[in-house]
């Protein structure tokens, strides 16, 4: 399997603190790799660095081999990678149906067909599909800001997924979903993850959600990686019990 | 605004248009001018709530776009050139300059956005009345013409004001064009969340710096309409109030609303007309006015329907979910 995205020696310190500390990895095509460590360990600002968000103080970034550091967050995700963040971020205003146009909308033609052309795009089925998919149908015409939490979780993850990316970056999905939305949206995941042969990277503090989703698990502490590995192998890494447990 | 069903929308606006159109037909010199003034300024307060109501955008500086527009046109049509020449400059100068002023907004916001554009607001000003050997300086230009529209001569208060309000029309359906097309909706999305926007894929600098170009553009054709239309133009109407009460136009009509500027020049232009009777006493009356609309509704005059619209579905949906619950009940 060839790496989508390959990581090496990414730093980022603000002031005198190490938030990452020369983080190398890869992401193999088709793969859904977990991210997981101790609150403060440097995971989101490591997904800030890779997108763009922040530019890092040393490393690089690969994406199919292609140096993309230092490109603007929606460079990147015309590229094909796209994001959610820790914290929700729909447009509340704006119903389910226009949230989704808006994620699909940079992927259609170009900035003049954009105004002259059609108000949704051509993406109406696409959101209606969408929509279907993450079960939110009842929903369609609601303003996004009228959503329980659970579903605009769920909205979140379904714009990620508009412009059709090969790479996912998800900032804690499962964080206050309810089990029974969990389990729909792990289905989801998945589903996307074989049909549509997307590429996963997530950050989740739900042990049991990470360990049954994803096939490799990379643990952080203190800016740096402390072990890479499946599940299984991780779970029993006297390295990562130390780091969540403590001494 | 939804809440109306749409054949209602549709027959209300044929008659505002229908009035607009016949009513004024009595009126006399004065009430021209008023009227002309008011899609006038319409035109400008649509430029701005399209950069600050829908891109979030804010600016103290769409005075001085009615002010480049409008002396672009003076000078022009005063040595010759047809007045859509002349709206035609005035719309690509307004919007190069408005994408200029664009970059400060790349990096700064709100309050900091906010001074930049005064800066350049006092330097537009400066600038008209400076270089007197371009704008007549303090002196002016007088003796502004009015166009000819298709063979007909438009010097007469009613034929201008047509001319007015056919561009408030032409104006008003882009606008309306632009909101809903996708730019309209990546404009909201700046507004709302530029760093969501970006990682959608929103290339929030160029949309940014549309937002100013295209809103500064409309205020340029304000600008080039209000030169004939007063047919004498100074420096002293493109001064700073005139942004303040542009900004005060979109904020009270209701920022971010397609109608806003229509209702909220109405109120600049019209009330004080109103409130003569009362003398010495209007502008209190107006600033008193104005202070309380705000409290009572900080979306302005559209941001109240729009609560009542929002309350009237919530019962409606409310009610739906009862009579679904109790027929869930009986078959229970």
């Amino acid at each position: 399997m060839s790496a989508v995205l390959e990581v090496t020696n990414i730093k980022k310190s603000f002031g005198g603190i190490h938030a990452v500390d020369g983080v190398s990895f890869d992401v193999r095509e088709g793969e859904i790799l977990g991210l997981i460590g101790p609150n403060g360990c440097g995971k989101s600002t490591l997904f800030n660095c890779i997108l763009g968000q922040l530019t890092p103080s040393g490393g690089e970034v690969k994406l199919d081999g292609q140096v993309v550091t230092g490109l603007r967050p929606s460079e990147l995700n015309k590229l094909g990678v796209s994001r959610t963040f820790q914290l929700l971020q729909v447009f509340p205003k704006l119903s389910v149906r226009e949230n989704l146009i808006l994620a699909g909308q940079e992927h259609q033609g170009n900035m003049a067909s954009r105004l002259v052309g059609r108000s949704d795009a051509g993406l109406t089925n696409a959101a209606n599909r969408m929509i279907g998919f993450f079960k939110l149908d009842h929903l369609a015409d609601e303003p996004a800001g009228g959503l329980s939490y659970g579903q605009q979780k769920l909205l979140d993850a379904a714009m990620a997924f508009m412009g059709g990316p090969r790479l996912v970056l998800l900032d804690e999905p499962a964080g206050g979903v309810n089990p029974s939305m969990l389990a729909d949206l792990k289905e989801r995941l998945v589903a996307i993850n074989r049909e549509k042969n997307a590429t996963f990277v997530v950050i989740e503090h739900n042990m049991e959600f990470v360990m049954t989703l994803c096939s490799r698990v990379m643990v952080m502490a203190e800016g740096k990686v402390l072990a890479m590995g499946r599940p299984d192998e991780v779970r029993k890494n006297p390295a990562v019990i130390e780091a969540y447990l403590g001494h | 605004m939804s809440g109306f069903a749409k054949p209602l929308k549709i027959a209300l606006g044929l008659a505002v248009i229908a009035a607009l159109i016949v009513v004024p037909m009595n009126f006399n010199r004065y009430g021209l001018f008023i009227l002309s003034q008011w899609a006038v300024m319409s035109i400008a307060a649509m430029g701005l709530n399209l950069t600050l109501g829908y891109a979030g955008q804010v600016s103290l500086a769409q005075g001085a776009f009615v002010g480049i527009g409008a002396y672009a046109a003076a000078i022009m049509t005063t040595h010759g050139w047809p007045l859509p020449a002349a709206i035609l400059v005035a719309i690509m100068l307004s919007f190069a300059v408005g994408w200029v002023l664009g970059y400060p907004a790349l990096r700064v916001q709100h309050h900091y956005l906010a001074f930049v554009t005064l800066a350049f607001s006092t330097l537009a000003f400066l600038v008209f009345r400076n270089e007197s050997w371009l704008t007549g300086g303090i002196y002016g230009i007088s003796n502004i013409p009015r166009p000819n529209i298709f063979g007909i001569a438009t010097n007469k208060p009613l034929p201008f004001y047509y001319v007015c309000l056919g561009s408030l029309a032409i104006v008003s359906l882009a606008v309306w064009w632009l909101i809903r097309s996708p730019w309209g909706r990546a404009f909201m999305a700046l507004r709302e969340n530029p760093l969501r926007a970006q990682s959608l894929g929103i290339d929030t600098r160029r949309y940014t710096l549309m937002a100013f170009a295209i809103g500064s553009a409309l205020g340029g054709v304000a600008g080039a309409l209000y030169a004939p239309l007063t047919q004498y133009i100074d420096p002293v109407p493109f001064n700073l109030s005139l942004s303040l009460d542009l900004l005060m136009m979109v904020i009270v009509g209701g920022a971010g609303f397609y109608f806003g500027p229509f209702l909220g020049a109405m109120i600049a232009v019209l009330l004080p007309e109103w409130l003569r009777f009362t003398e010495g006493y209007y502008l209190m009356l107006y600033a008193v006015a104005v202070m309380l609309l705000l409290i009572w509704s900080p979306t302005g005059i559209l941001g109240i329907l729009d609560r009542y619209m929002a309350a009237r579905r919530t019962k409606a949906a409310s009610a739906l979910r009862a009579v679904a619950k109790s027929r869930l009940e009986t078959v229970q």
